[in-house]
């Protein structure tokens, strides 16, 4: 996948907001925002953040500066250098495509943040805190810690495309304060918008979706929530 | 086999010293994963485990298990060793790796 590549997908295919979430990384956040410029879509920075317990967090931010500071504390906390031989090459690339040079962090490694530091510094960061793909035994927050802790404070909770929508609500009921989101994991340009959430907003803007997910101003809000 | 007798015998240090360690140990399961450990674990089983997390004192708790061992000399965190004084939920640590001390610990309780 490479920025212009992702942006014309997104646009092609109608999505108005996408967020670019590599595993403990957001290097390749900048050139998708770059690409996305004069494009109809919206791109935020984020990261996909793997905690001492190997759960997954998905951490959103409205500005590349406070999605650095959460890569910096990452960065800082995760052990092991890469082997191209066995993850592969992690490119960092521009807006237009071209390789502007690799990542050598382990990135697929675990960082030596616990899910409740992870949580409480991206919120430190301004940034909104996702449990990634709760219906996935291996990096799923349930999977790995058997419940979600209950003094957590995530924002919401992701489900993959595999968990049908009618089934959320019951699959997980006991989780119903929190509100959920289904977002494509895309690895490929053909994933992207192979699951979606629609919210009902004045504009596809981090702001507005943080508004929707606390509940505040009830106009925003996802659409099958009510 | 009492649990005593195994801490004593592996040399497990004990983080909290208001438990019991009289109770009958039947078993142990290995798992790092918690929704595996609520699925197949065993009331009255040691849990050997790398996470430290505090749901793991909820999940012997559940499952009524015999006790926590955390291996590679891993540490608590202190939500987690809170908790397990709370519930007087065993919580002990070893420096060997997982593969020696379930080893180590099936010589000594056998086949369950």
């Amino acid at each position: 996948m490479s920025p212009m590549g992702i942006v014309n997908e997104a646009v092609s295919k109608d999505i108005d907001l996408i967020a670019i979430c590599d595993h403990n990384t957001t290097e390749n956040s900048i050139a998708v925002i770059d690409a996305s410029k004069d494009k109809d879509v919206n791109v935020l920075p984020g990261i996909e953040v793997t905690t001492k317990e190997e759960v997954h967090i998905i951490a959103l931010f409205e500005s590349v500066v406070d999605a650095l500071k959460m890569q910096t504390l990452i960065y800082d906390n995760l052990d092991g250098e890469n082997d191209e031989q066995a993850f592969g090459m992690q490119v960092v690339a521009n807006a237009e495509d071209e390789v502007l040079g690799f990542n050598r962090k382990l990135l697929i490694g675990a960082t030596s943040l616990s899910v409740e530091m992870v949580v409480d510094s991206i919120h430190s960061f301004n940034g909104l805190a996702i449990a990634a793909h709760i219906d996935r035994e291996r990096f799923g927050i349930i999977g790995q810690l058997g419940f979600i802790p209950p003094n957590l404070r995530l924002d919401a909770l992701e489900v993959s495309s595999r968990v049908k929508p009618e089934e959320v609500r019951m699959k997980f009921s006991e989780y119903h304060k929190f509100p959920f989101l289904c977002s494509s994991d895309a690895h490929y340009l053909n994933d992207i918008g192979k699951c979606t959430t629609t919210f009902l907003l004045r504009e596809a803007t981090f702001k507005e979706i943080r508004m929707a997910l606390k509940g505040r101003k009830g106009n925003r809000r996802i659409k099958d929530e009510g | 086999m009492i649990l005593k007798t195994i801490t004593d015998k592996l040399g497990l240090e004990v983080k909290n010293a208001n438990v019991d360690l009289t109770a009958e140990v039947t078993g142990a399961y290995v798992s790092d994963l918690l929704s595996d450990v609520i699925a197949n674990s065993e009331e009255g089983e040691l849990w050997i485990t790398l996470q430290a997390h505090p749901n793991i004192v909820a999940v012997a708790t559940l499952k009524d298990l015999a006790g926590i061992i955390l291996v590679n000399s891993r540490q608590p965190e202190q939500e987690t060793l809170e908790k397990a004084r709370e519930e007087r939920i065993p919580l002990m640590i070893t420096e060997l790796p997982t593969f020696q001390l379930a080893g180590k610990l099936y010589k000594l309780i056998g086949e369950c």
